[in-house]
């Protein structure tokens, strides 16, 4: 297996608060790695060092092998310039979506292909048109994204990070802002995406998702991977007592026998 | 009392040329002071804490001193600091410039600042620079919103450049002053004048209307 993304000792503070304190993760190629953890224990953190959306204090990133960034006298440094390139290469989906609501649904989706990757307006489109379909929502192209509802504009924030061919996908709780009705929808195309192979992070608090569609489970609390493994085994029979607590914070969703 | 307008409007072409002088100024002010009130927002803006101060000292400043004292300052005091000559064209569209580019400094941050942060993290997550997020995502937002505030301000520097009949600049109001001379007619003239004001205050204020309007219908409002 290869291995897509490789976090190595990252630490991550803002002024005196640490936030991260020393995580190490491998994800490998068409792996979907799911990211569990109470609120405030740094799972969003962690997600948007990887694609530099913070800038880690400490530690390193490497991307299809390769470390990001350039290392004088043992710290790094980096160029906005090769960020720019780094995050063009790496999906992310937020929570509160982030469309632009001054642009119609393809052209969010054919924004970054233009301007970012450079690729001509009849190619960004076509393109664009496959990630819709692929979204289930190619009918809604011409449309603006008020117009749409929460799950379909998630599901269009998916075809948009998609559309940059990313080489992996970042998704932090995707589904939270979403009425309840709406989550199946979009956990729907995450596992199509999974089932396709893409290799996809993703903090979500669906146990539902995790246990069916993850390869592997992590579990962060207070900035550090507390435990990590199978899905099936992590989420029925937790090692620490403070995993457990916090899956049984989460009852209302019950696991398969 | 009785009205004569016949001896105004013989020559009537001198308030004419004051118009065009008028729409001059305010013209090139517009032209400079918008770009130049951008870069003053976004310095101030800047994370970067030296530059975020002294835009901040500058829009301040050329917000809260009366601009008839800046436009002499510019006028007669800066020729004797540096050596330049002023014509009081260059000293008026130079203080109007900068000026009103405080304002629209302001009017500016204040729209940018509007924008949710999110609309910058959904640009850089697909690998927009920030000059990119800025142009593509942030300012078509943002002027959106800002179109009545900039329009009132482009309304008040109209009327502010009255004042460059001061350093005896040929705009509306000058020529006004040497008509109602010339005529002994003043209460025709000073009439006139408002009237005209007032048609340009009123037609800039419909232009302002149509283009807010042009610009809901092309789309969604901006709710997210
Ligand atoms: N930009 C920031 N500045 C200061 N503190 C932050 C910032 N972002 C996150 N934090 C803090 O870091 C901690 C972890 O936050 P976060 O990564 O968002 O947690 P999670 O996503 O697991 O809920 C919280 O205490 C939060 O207040
Ligand atoms: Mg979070």
């Amino acid at each position: 297996m290869t291995e897509i993304v490789r976090i190595e000792n990252l630490h991550k503070s803002f002024d005196n608060l640490e936030v991260l304190k020393g995580i190490d993760l491998t994800v490998n190629s068409g792996e979907t790695v799911v990211l569990l953890g109470s609120s405030g224990s740094g799972k969003s953190t962690m997600l948007r060092c990887v694609n530099f959306m913070e800038i880690p204090t400490s530690g390193k990133i490497y991307l299809n092998g390769d470390l990001v960034g350039n290392e004088r006298s043992g710290k790094m440094t980096y160029r906005e310039s090769e960020l720019c390139a780094l995050r063009s290469r790496i999906g992310m989906v937020f929570q509160h979506f982030n469309l632009f609501p001054h642009m119609t649904v393809i052209e969010n989706v054919m924004e970054g292909q233009v301007i970012v990757l450079g690729r001509s307006k009849s190619e960004a489109r076509e393109k664009a048109m496959a990630q819709l379909e692929r979204v289930g929502l190619a009918e809604k192209a011409e449309e603006y994204p008020a117009r749409l509802s929460g799950g379909q504009k998630q599901r269009v924030a998916i075809a948009r990070a998609l559309a940059m061919d990313p080489e992996v996908m970042l998704f932090d709780e995707v589904t939270s802002a979403l009425d309840p009705e709406l989550v199946g929808e979009v956990l729907k195309s995450m596992r199509q995406l999974a089932e396709e192979g893409m290799t996809m992070l993703c903090v979500t608090h669906e146990l539902g998702f995790a246990y069916h569609v993850a390869n592997r489970v992590l579990f962060l609390n207070d900035g550090a991977i507390l435990e990590e493994g199978e899905p099936q085994k992590i989420l029925k029979t937790p090692k620490t007592d403070r995993m457990r607590e916090f899956l049984e914070g989460h009852s209302l969703f019950k696991l398969p026998d | 009392m009785e009205w004569n307008f016949l001896a105004v409007l013989n020559d009537i072409d001198l308030l004419f040329l004051g118009l065009v002088n008028t729409l001059k100024v305010t013209g090139l002010a517009l032209f400079f002071g918008v770009p130049l009130g951008l870069v003053l927002a976004l310095s101030r803006l800047s994370t970067f804490k030296p530059l975020s101060a002294v835009a901040g000292f500058i829009v301040e400043f050329f917000r809260t001193t009366p601009p008839l004292v800046q436009l002499f300052w510019f006028f007669f005091a800066l020729p004797i600091l540096i050596d330049v000559s002023m014509t009081p064209l260059i000293a008026a569209v130079v203080t109007f410039s900068i000026q009103s580019s405080a304002f629209f400094a302001e009017i500016f941050r204040s729209g940018i600042q509007s924008i949710d942060k999110g609309q910058w993290e959904g640009a850089k997550a697909i690998g927009m620079t920030y000059s990119q997020s800025l142009s593509r995502i942030i300012l078509p937002q943002a002027v959106k919103r800002m179109i009545p505030a900039f329009m009132e301000r482009s309304i008040e520097l109209l009327k502010t450049t009255t004042l460059v009949s001061t350093v005896a600049y040929a705009d509306l109001m000058f020529q006004a002053n040497e008509l109602a001379q010339k005529t002994f007619r003043p209460l025709e003239v000073y009439t006139i004048v408002a009237v005209i004001y007032l048609v340009l205050i009123f037609l800039c204020s419909q232009f302002s209307i149509w283009v807010e309007h042009r610009l809901a219908k092309s789309g969604e409002g901006t709710v997210r």
